[in-house]
């Protein structure tokens, strides 16, 4: 293995889902992975404390839900697959989650994401 | 006995689901993605693949962080497609080869590959999209045979450990005795995008394109990287490239490229299309 290109730093503003966040965030993501099921989607938005409750959400968590604030659903162990349900549920797309992330408008985000492909 | 007829690449981007079911494929945003399938379906009818093996990655739909497994295949008889959570509607069911999912799982296990077996199996974005641009119409001629790499949750699989896949998958399909089987191994997903963090909306143009040229002649190029290499390139969510090698390690040899587009952005990915055949 030594003969790969290693990289020995973290990759600046790229959380890696591994071991210690899968750990961190299940419920979390148990509760994302619920929202496959439409009458879950619904019971969510009906009683959003009692859905958070039942899957036993940590304060962290239920405080990122309730920002639906995507760093902060990270941070407490989210993976990305599971919060595009979350997000899914308020119509969001992933330029509106990417403007969020970044601090740019998301009339900013796209432009950079234009400009990505002309170089 | 059945033969590898060639490789089928393409992005699997949720907004090309919404784009088909909108009737938008011809709009300025998504047009020179969709411009790449008509030459492609050309190519279909002459070459008639008969079974589909499609390598793509679960997002969510089939399996959870309860059960990751690294490597698994599909060997039920059919498969469905289901909501994902975000509202792209959803396809006609697939049917499943076997005969070929029974035979692969024998070869791959006795060629030191333990993927997980799935005698039921739900088949996401990944899966279906790919197949609707290639056959819009849904009546889908082909069985397929899904097979599922992990890019969720890490440590993923190598980048050698999935060519070698590759090549293990091409050399079953070729001991495989179905009369006059025509297999089109597509790999999905890719490549440069990156959905979460702070740099959300990395794309790397200039190593896409490398990549792409190394699935031509040299596919044991991108294995030179290591994993978080690779994630620094392209992105949490290119990675998904590991899909395109384990597909063209099934084609032996050098190939011949008969289609390429690269196209950036759709939503927040460079978005490829490639087709390749055996160039002997």
């Amino acid at each position: 293995m030594n003969t790969l290109r290693q990289v020995q730093d973290d990759i600046p503003g790229t959380p890696l889902f591994d071991g210690r966040a899968a750990r961190r965030g299940y419920a979390l993501n148990r509760m994302c992975f619920s929202f496959n099921d439409a009458a879950n989607r619904a019971e969510f938005v009906r009683d959003e404390d009692a859905y958070c409750a039942r899957y036993g959400l940590n304060p962290e968590q239920r405080e990122a839900i309730r920002n639906r604030n995507v760093l902060q659903l990270l941070a407490a162990g989210g993976n990305a697959y599971y919060l595009a349900k979350f997000a899914g549920i308020f119509g969001l797309d992933m330029q509106d989650i990417g403007a969020q992330q970044t601090g740019l408008s998301k009339a900013e985000f796209q432009a950079r994401l234009l400009a990505a492909g002309r170089d | 006995m059945a033969r590898v007829i060639g490789n089928l690449f393409t992005s699997h981007v949720p907004a090309i689901g919404g784009a088909i079911a909108r009737g938008r494929q011809q709009e300025p945003y998504f047009k020179p993605f969709f411009d790449a399938f008509p030459p492609i379906r050309h190519w279909l009818a002459e070459a008639r693949p008969t079974t589909v093996v499609m390598v793509y990655n679960d997002h969510g739909l089939n399996f959870f962080l309860d059960k990751m497994p690294t490597f698994a295949i599909g060997a039920a008889p059919g498969y469905r497609n289901a909501d994902e959570g975000w509202g792209i509607p959803q396809v006609k069911p697939f049917v499943g080869q076997e005969d070929l999912s029974w035979h692969l799982v024998e070869q791959l296990v006795a060629a030191d590959f333990d993927l997980v077996t799935c005698q039921e199996m739900l088949v996401d974005h990944a899966f279906t999209l790919p197949m609707a641009l290639l056959w819009p119409d849904q009546a889908w001629p082909v069985k397929v045979v899904p097979l599922v790499v992990n890019t969720v949750l890490f440590p993923l699989p190598s980048a050698a450990r999935c060519l070698k896949l590759g090549q293990a998958l091409g050399r079953a399909i070729e001991t495989w005795g179905g009369d006059d089987e025509r297999v089109l191994v597509m790999g999905t997903g890719g490549l440069s995008h990156q959905l979460e963090g702070e740099r959300a909306g990395h794309l790397n143009k200039a190593f896409d394109l490398q990549f792409l040229d190394s699935l031509i002649d040299d596919p044991a190029w991108a294995t030179q990287f290591a994993i978080n290499e690779l994630v620094r390139q392209v992105g949490t969510q290119g990675i998904e490239l590991l899909n395109w090698l384990v597909a063209r390690g099934a084609l032996a040899g050098r190939a011949r490229e008969l289609h390429r587009t690269y196209h950036i952005p759709i939503s927040n990915t460079a978005a490829a299309v490639q087709l390749l055949e055996p160039a002997r």
